[in-house]
């Protein structure tokens, strides 16, 4: 496959940044987006070019560090996948590709196309946690009896996997889907009642503290969502902050 | 406790979906009344005289209402900008229409055309009526709100105009108003049976502001 690439550049993150445009061939339909870039970079360095930095780790769906904003779209084309998922076969030969990084205020964009998401990471740190007893009288798990369907939701939400798509993908650059996962996934559940109110308090918080924009409810984000985060989350989160501040 | 609330995100989408709410019900009550015109002359004036003269109405309901819609446009307007900034510098290739509707993206343009709308109505129905009562004070008349509805209507100019801005009125509702259960945080095994009632309040309420409005003409 023959390719038109055009790629954002930014030096750190006081510098302006632009796209710079690339011609690639030689690509399989069968490379990850990633390897494709992966091929670009080692032509990079073989003319003593600075190669494209980007996220990535696990290369299989499950670390949330891949981002990347592909011709309009979070992880690209694609729906419920990351952008390591996401295969060249997805384009045609002789396509254009634009590719940009997740573009938010409290993402700042620390090299070309990686940005910084440590906000996620501080909401979490404000209340995404649950005590637990070590005392030595620990509960087995099993004897707390759970309804199969708070079970399932509790799980479905702890899918996130933090990349945050939903932030890069939403018109007002919100975190809600994010947090919400982050909150549900400990609401439904019994061992999560302890710091119910704090949490999603907390969270709320530091979400708004970071500067991430306010829901409109436009759905964007679930349709993004590589792990399909339900935007009910959302409401069940409303529903835990009324129920905090009232 | 509870006024902090309000400072927060979801607060502040919770003011703007209890204002739109509470904007629908007036709606609502607005369009029961207009939809007596297209079959009786009598009701129509009687309802119409009521709510004008009303004490209640005119000096309670009433600053609450324009109170509650001024709140709602403002604090529109006052998110879109938080919003915009929350981006900071935009995408060059951004393909929203791909993951959610039109409507639900539009939220602030259709809004303005129905805030532009309200200057109009504002201009046509309320100055007039506020000038009758309290600034001229002409003599009381329980009998001339049917005639001053339908000569307004005479003009198709007019007619056109509320017929176009009644369709942005849906449109801002189509999403507005299942949008602010979800806000309020409803979004569970009712909400399917929530989406389709506002889904039909949303094209039939302004629908039937389309039909009083075009009937008036049609008819006189
Ligand atoms: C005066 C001009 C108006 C402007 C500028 C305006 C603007 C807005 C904006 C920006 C939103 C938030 C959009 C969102 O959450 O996606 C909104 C929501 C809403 N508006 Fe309006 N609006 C106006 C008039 C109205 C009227 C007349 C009604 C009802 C008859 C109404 C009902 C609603 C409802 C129900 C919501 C949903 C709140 C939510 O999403 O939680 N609006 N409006
Ligand atoms: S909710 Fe989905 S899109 Fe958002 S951070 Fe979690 S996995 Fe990523
Ligand atoms: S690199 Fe881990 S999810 Fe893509």
């Amino acid at each position: 496959m023959k390719l038109k690439l055009k790629i954002w550049r930014q030096e750190n993150v006081d510098t302006k940044g632009g796209f710079t445009n690339y011609e690639i061939d030689d690509i399989t339909p069968d490379m990850s987006f990633l390897e494709m870039l992966d091929v670009l970079n080692q032509r990079l360095i073989n003319e003593n070019i600075d190669p494209i930095s980007f996220d990535h780790d696990c290369r299989e769906g499950i670390c949330g560090s891949c981002s990347l904003f592909i011709n309009g779209r979070a992880h690209g084309p694609d729906k419920g996948i990351t952008t390591c998922q996401l295969h060249m076969r997805k384009f045609k030969d002789g396509d254009s590709i634009v590719v940009e990084p997740f573009r938010a205020k409290s993402f700042p964009i620390i090299k070309d196309l990686v940005v910084d998401r440590s906000a996620f990471d501080r909401i979490q740190h404000s209340g995404g946690y649950i005590s637990i007893n070590t005392s030595g009288n620990t509960q087995d798990a099993n004897t707390t009896p759970i309804r199969k369907e708070d079970a399932d939701n509790a799980f479905d939400a702890a899918t996130c996997i933090g990349c945050g798509a939903c932030v890069a993908t939403c018109k007002n650059a919100s975190a809600m889907l994010y947090v919400s996962a982050k909150v549900s996934q400990f609401s439904y559940l019994p061992q999560g009642q302890v710091e119910a109110k704090e949490r999603v308090l907390n969270m709320v918080k530091q979400m708004d503290e970071e500067g991430f924009g306010n829901c409109t409810n436009t759905g964007a984000c679930e349709v993004e969502c590589p792990k399909g985060i339900s935007i009910k989350n959302i409401a069940k989160m409303n529903r835990e902050f009324y129920k905090a501040k009232i | 406790m509870l006024i902090s609330i309000f400072k927060s995100s979801i607060g502040k989408k919770l003011l703007m979906a209890l204002s739109g709410i509470f904007l629908v019900v007036f709606l609502t009550q607005h369009f029961l009344i207009n939809i007596t015109s297209v079959f009786s002359e009598e009701i129509f004036n009687f309802l119409s005289h009521f709510m004008g003269n009303n004490p209640i109405v005119q000096f309670v309901l009433q600053p609450i209402l324009i109170f509650g819609v001024i709140f709602h446009f403002v604090m529109g307007f006052y998110l879109e900008i938080i919003n915009r900034k929350s981006r900071g510098r935009g995408y060059t290739r951004y393909a929203g229409g791909q993951n959610a509707s039109w409507i639900s993206r539009n939220m602030i343009f259709s809004g303005g055309v129905v805030l532009l709308f309200l200057f109009l109505h504002f201009y046509d129905f309320w100055v007039p009526e506020m000038n009758y009562k309290y600034v001229e004070v002409l003599p009381i008349d329980p009998d001339r709100y049917y005639e001053e509805l339908i000569h307004k209507f005479e003009s198709p100019v007019r007619t056109s105009i509320y017929s176009v801005s009644f369709i942005f009125l849906a449109l801002h509702l189509l999403h507005g108003f299942s949008s602010s259960f979800k806000t309020i945080g409803v979004n569970s095994k009712y909400y399917k049976l929530i989406k389709s009632f506002t889904f039909i309040f949303s094209i039939f309420i302004p629908l039937g502001f389309i039909f009083i409005a075009i009937f008036h003409n049609l008819m006189h």
